[in-house]
C-alpha cells in the first residue's frame, strides 16, 4: 500500500519535473547549437539560486536579497582551483614570479597566500564550494534567527552582507583579482573546459545536478519539514508555541539555499570560464529574486522556467534591440507582476490547470454540473484576476504545495 | 633589457613577415580592379559575402560605463561610415552588428562569444574597461577573433587577437613625469588612484620612475574605491605632505567630487601642480572646467590638437553628433580601430584573422587625428604623448608633446 502511494505520489508530483527534464536534456540539446546551449547552461546555474529561493522565500517565508554572496563564493572556490591549474610556472613564465595567478603578479605579490594553497586540490575545492558558503550562511542566519530578526530586517542585512563581500573582493585585488575577477580559466585536471565537447558534458552535468536538486527540494517539501516550513511562514508563533524551534528550521533552509546557490556558482565558473565580483553585489542578488518571482516563488519547476524566460528575454532583447532592451525587460517584469502576481506557476495554476481539468471532466462526461464555471474561456479573457485569485484561494494554496 | 626585448620583437616581426610571404605569392591578383573573390579573401568562414563584410561593435550602451563608452561607439560608427563612403574594405561594405555589454563583464563575455561564434564577425571594435577586456580576452583567443581595444590601459598584456589602439601605461606615464621633473621642477609626488588594476599598475610604474629615474620622492600613495565621493581625509594628507606634484588617476564619477573638493580646499591650478592621466574632455563635461583650470593631463590626443587631420575629424564628428559633442582621448583611439583594421586587411589581402593579425605589425595610419600612428609588432601603437592644460571651457591647451613617437612597451622591465 505504501509503495502504491509512493508510485502515485511520484506519478502525481513528478511529471512536471519529468517534462522539465525532457526539455533540458532532449529538446534543448537537439534544437540548439553549442553556443546557445552553453548560454542555457549559464542560465541554469542561476536556476540553482532560484530554487534555493523557492525553498527559502516561498516556503520558509524568509526573503534574502543576498543570494549572490553564496553564488559568488561557490564560484570563487571553483575559480581558485581552476586558476591555480592555469597558472603553472611554464605558462606564466613571463611574470616576475612565475607560478602564481597573473593578477597576483600584477599586484606585486611574490608568493601564493596560504589560504590559496589548499585550492591546489580538487577535492578540497569541491568541498569548499559547499562548505564555505554554508558556513557563512550558518553564521549569519544563526545570529539573526536566534535573535528573531526576520522579515524586511533580515532582507536588509543580507543586502549589507552582499555589499560588504563585494567591497572586500574588489578591495583585496591582490588576493581576489579585484573588479576584473578571476579570468582565463582553461582546464579542469587537464581537461580543456573551453572545447565544444567539454561544454556539452558540462551542460548535461549541470542540468542533471539541477534536476537532482529539484527532486531533493521536492522531497523536503513533501516531508514533515516542508509542512512545518509552510506553517511557519503562515503563522510563525503558532509553530513556536507548538514546541518547535523555529529558528533552526530557518537556519537549515537558509543554509540549504546557500549550498544550492554555491553549486550554481561553481557550475557557472566551469561553464563560463571566469568569475567576477559582479555576481556578488546587490543588483545580481535582487535579479535572482526576480527570477524566482517571475517563475512563481512557490514552484521549483516554475522558478527554472522563470530563470530561463528572463535570461532568454535578456539575451534576445539585447541582441535584437540593443538600444531598447532595458525598457523591454522592465516591461516584462512589470507585465508579469501585474498580470500574474504568482508568476508563471501561478498562471498555470489559475488558467491551465482548470482548463485541463475541465477537458478531462468533459472527456469522461462525468460531471457536467461542475463545468459551468467555464474555465475554458479564461485564458483569452483574464478579466477579473481578483475574482480568479479569490476563487483559487484555498485550492491554489494546497495545490501549489505540490506543484 | 629594453634592447633585448626590442630585438626579440624584430625577430618576431621578421618571422611573421616570412610566414606571410608565401601567402602574398599565392595571391598575386588580389590588389587590382574588381573586388577579389570571396573564396580567396575568406577561407575561415567569416561573415563575408561578395558585397558585405560583417563586424561587431561591443560597448556598454547602458549601465554606469555608458557615459564613457558612448564616445567610442560614435567614433567607431563614424569611421565605418567614412570607410563605406570610400567603397568599403576589399570592395565590401562594412555591416555592423551592435551588442550591448551593459557595463557587466559576464555580459561582455556572452556577447563576444555570440559575435564570434554565431555571427562570425571579421573584427570586433569594443570594450572600454580592463575588466571587460579581461573577460573577453580568453574568448577572442579561443575562437580566434580580432578585437580593437581603444582605451589607455595598464599594459602587462599582449595578444595576437587584440590591437590596442590606446596607449599602454609606460607611454602615457613616463613622458609626463619627465616633463614634470624637468619643466615643473617637481621633486616630491603624491600618487592618488581609484582602487583597481589600472591606477595601481600605473602608480607602480610611476613610483619606480620617480624613485629610480627622476630621483624624486613619493610622499604619499592613496587609493579609494570606485565611486568614492568624499576626499576630505585625502586632502588633509595632501596639505600635510605638501607635494610638488599631485599625480592623480581617479576615474569616473569620483572625479567630479575629487576636483570640486580640491578647489573648495584651496588647492587650485595656480598654486598646486597636478598631473592626471585619467581626465579627458569627456570627464571635463562632468567636472566643469572652472574647477580644474590650470591642472595638467598627459594624453596622446586632445580635441584642441592643431593639425589638418584633426580639424577634419572634429568637423565630421560634430556634423554627425551635434555641435556640443566633445572628443576625448579614447574616442579618438576608437576612431582609429576601423581604419587600422581596413589597412591591415588590405595589406593581408584577406579577412582571415591569422593573416590580418600577421599583417598588423607595421601598419601606418597617416590620417589619424592624433597625427600619425603605426602598429608595433606587439600590437600596440607607436604614438606621441602630449601634455594639455585644462581650460575653463572644458578643453585642453596643448603645452608640449613628445618629440617623437613613443615605443609601446607593455612589459616594461624594471617597472614590475
Amino acid at each position: 500500500m505504501k509503495a502504491n502511494g509512493l508510485i502515485r505520489t511520484v506519478y502525481g508530483n513528478y511529471w512536471s519535473v519529468a517534462i522539465l527534464a525532457l526539455i533540458l536534456l532532449v529538446l534543448f540539446p537537439l534544437s540548439m547549437d553549442i553556443f546557445r546551449l552553453n548560454l542555457v547552461g549559464k542560465y541554469l546555474t542561476y536556476g540553482f539560486v532560484a530554487i534555493g529561493l523557492v525553498m527559502l522565500w516561498g516556503y520558509a517565508g524568509v526573503l534574502s536579497l543576498g543570494q549572490g554572496v553564496f553564488f559568488g563564493l561557490g564560484g570563487y572556490a571553483m575559480a581558485m582551483f581552476l586558476k591555480l591549474e592555469a597558472s603553472d610556472p611554464v605558462s606564466t613564465a613571463i611574470q616576475s614570479t612565475p607560478g602564481i595567478p597573473d593578477f597576483m603578479d600584477w599586484n606585486q605579490l611574490t608568493a601564493l597566500p596560504w589560504w590559496w594553497q589548499p585550492f591546489h586540490s580538487l577535492p578540497f575545492a569541491l568541498f569548499a564550494v559547499i562548505a564555505v558558503p554554508s558556513l557563512l550562511a550558518l553564521i549569519i542566519s544563526f545570529a539573526m534567527f536566534k535573535r528573531r530578526v526576520g522579515g524586511v530586517y533580515f532582507a536588509i542585512i543580507t543586502q549589507a552582507v552582499a555589499l560588504i563581500l563585494s567591497v572586500l573582493i574588489i578591495g583585496q585585488q591582490g588576493f581576489t583579482g579585484g573588479v576584473n575577477g578571476i579570468t582565463d580559466l582553461k582546464t579542469l585536471l587537464g581537461w580543456d573546459i573551453r572545447s565544444d565537447s567539454a561544454r556539452y558534458v558540462l551542460y548535461f552535468a549541470n542540468a542533471a545536478l539541477l534536476l537532482g536538486a529539484i527532486v531533493l527540494c521536492r522531497l523536503i517539501q513533501q516531508s514533515k519539514l516542508g509542512t512545518l516550513l509552510l506553517a511557519m511562514r503562515d503563522k510563525e508563533d503558532r509553530v513556536r508555541f507548538s514546541g518547535y524551534d523555529v529558528a533552526m528550521f530557518k537556519v537549515f533552509t537558509f543554509c540549504l539555499a546557500a549550498a544550492l546557490s554555491a553549486i550554481g556558482g561553481a557550475m557557472f565558473a566551469l561553464q563560463v570560464g571566469f568569475m567576477s565580483p559582479s555576481f556578488v553585489g546587490i543588483v545580481p542578488s535582487i535579479e535572482m529574486v526576480i527570477f524566482a518571482a517571475i517563475g512563481g516563488r512557490m514552484s521549483l519547476v516554475g522558478a527554472i522556467y522563470g530563470t530561463l524566460l528572463v535570461n532568454f528575454g535578456k539575451t534576445y532583447f539585447s541582441e535584437s534591440f540593443p538600444d531598447l532592451w532595458l525598457f523591454l525587460m522592465a516591461a516584462l517584469f512589470i507585465g508579469v507582476v501585474m498580470a500574474f502576481p504568482n508568476g508563471l506557476a501561478g498562471l498555470y495554476e489559475s488558467h491551465v490547470k482548470p482548463w485541463l481539468a475541465a477537458r478531462r471532466s468533459k472527456a469522461t462526461k462525468a460531471a457536467a454540473r461542475v463545468a459551468p464555471t467555464a474555465p475554458t474561456h479564461r485564458p483569452t479573457a483574464p478579466a477579473s484576476p481578483a475574482a480568479a485569485a479569490g476563487e483559487l484561494g484555498l485550492a491554489g494554496k494546497i495545490s501549489s504545495q505540490i506543484a | 633589457m629594453s634592447k633585448n626585448q626590442h630585438c626579440s620583437f624584430k625577430r618576431r616581426s621578421f618571422m611573421i613577415g616570412a610566414a606571410a610571404l608565401p601567402l602574398m605569392l599565392a595571391m598575386p591578383l588580389a590588389a587590382h580592379a574588381a573586388p577579389p573573390a570571396t573564396a580567396a579573401v575568406n577561407t575561415t568562414k567569416l561573415a563575408v559575402t561578395d558585397t558585405e563584410v560583417t563586424v561587431g561593435q561591443l560597448h556598454s550602451a547602458t549601465g554606469t560605463m555608458a557615459i564613457s563608452e558612448t564616445g567610442s561607439i560614435q567614433a567607431e560608427q563614424l569611421a565605418i561610415d567614412q570607410i563605406n563612403a570610400l567603397g568599403g574594405v576589399l570592395g565590401r561594405k562594412i555591416k555592423v552588428i551592435k551588442e550591448d555589454g551593459a557595463s557587466d563583464w559576464p555580459t561582455f563575455a556572452e556577447k563576444s562569444k555570440k559575435l564570434l561564434v554565431n555571427d562570425r564577425v571579421a573584427a570586433v571594435f569594443g570594450c572600454w574597461t580592463s575588466a571587460s577586456r579581461k573577460a573577453v580576452l580568453p574568448i577572442f583567443e579561443k575562437e580566434n577573433g580580432m578585437l580593437y581595444y581603444p582605451t589607455f590601459y595598464e599594459g602587462l598584456e599582449q595578444s595576437k587577437n587584440v590591437i590596442y589602439t590606446g596607449q599602454e601605461a609606460t607611454q602615457q606615464i613616463l613622458y609626463g613625469l619627465d616633463w614634470a621633473a624637468k619643466e615643473k621642477k617637481a621633486k616630491t609626488y603624491f600618487l592618488i588612484g581609484s582602487d583597481y588594476i589600472w591606477p595601481r599598475t600605473s602608480n607602480k610604474i610611476a613610483r619606480k620612475h620617480i624613485e629610480n629615474v627622476i630621483k624624486g620622492k613619493v610622499v604619499g600613495e592613496e587609493y579609494y574605491p570606485l565611486g568614492q565621493t568624499n576626499f576630505n581625509s585625502l586632502i588633509n594628507k595632501i596639505k600635510v605632505a605638501k607635494p610638488d606634484a599631485i599625480y592623480a588617476i581617479v576615474v569616473g564619477g569620483s572625479n567630479v567630487a575629487f576636483y570640486k573638493q580640491l578647489k573648495a580646499a584651496g588647492i587650485t591650478g595656480d598654486k598646486q601642480f597636478l598631473l592626471t592621466i585619467s581626465v579627458t574632455e569627456d570627464e571635463m563635461l562632468g567636472i566643469g572646467g572652472e574647477n580644474t583650470v590650470g591642472f595638467y593631463a598627459a594624453m596622446k590626443y586632445f580635441q584642441s590638437l592643431d593639425n589638418p587631420n584633426n580639424k577634419k575629424f572634429v568637423e565630421a564628428f560634430k556634423a554627425k553628433y551635434g555641435k556640443n559633442a566633445v572628443i576625448g582621448d579614447v574616442t579618438q583611439a576608437a576612431y582609429l580601430g576601423p581604419w587600422l583594421w581596413k589597412a591591415s586587411v588590405e595589406k593581408a589581402g584577406s579577412f582571415d584573422i591569422d593573416k590580418v593579425a600577421a599583417a598588423s605589425g607595421g601598419i601606418e595610419f597617416k590620417d589619424a587625428p592624433e597625427g600619425y600612428v603605426k602598429i608595433h609588432p606587439n600590437h600596440h601603437l607607436w604614438s606621441k604623448t602630449r601634455i594639455g592644460q585644462m581650460q575653463s571651457d572644458g578643453q585642453f591647451k596643448v603645452v608640449t608633446e613628445s618629440p617623437g613617437l613613443i615605443e609601446p612597451n607593455p612589459f616594461p622591465k624594471g617597472y614590475q
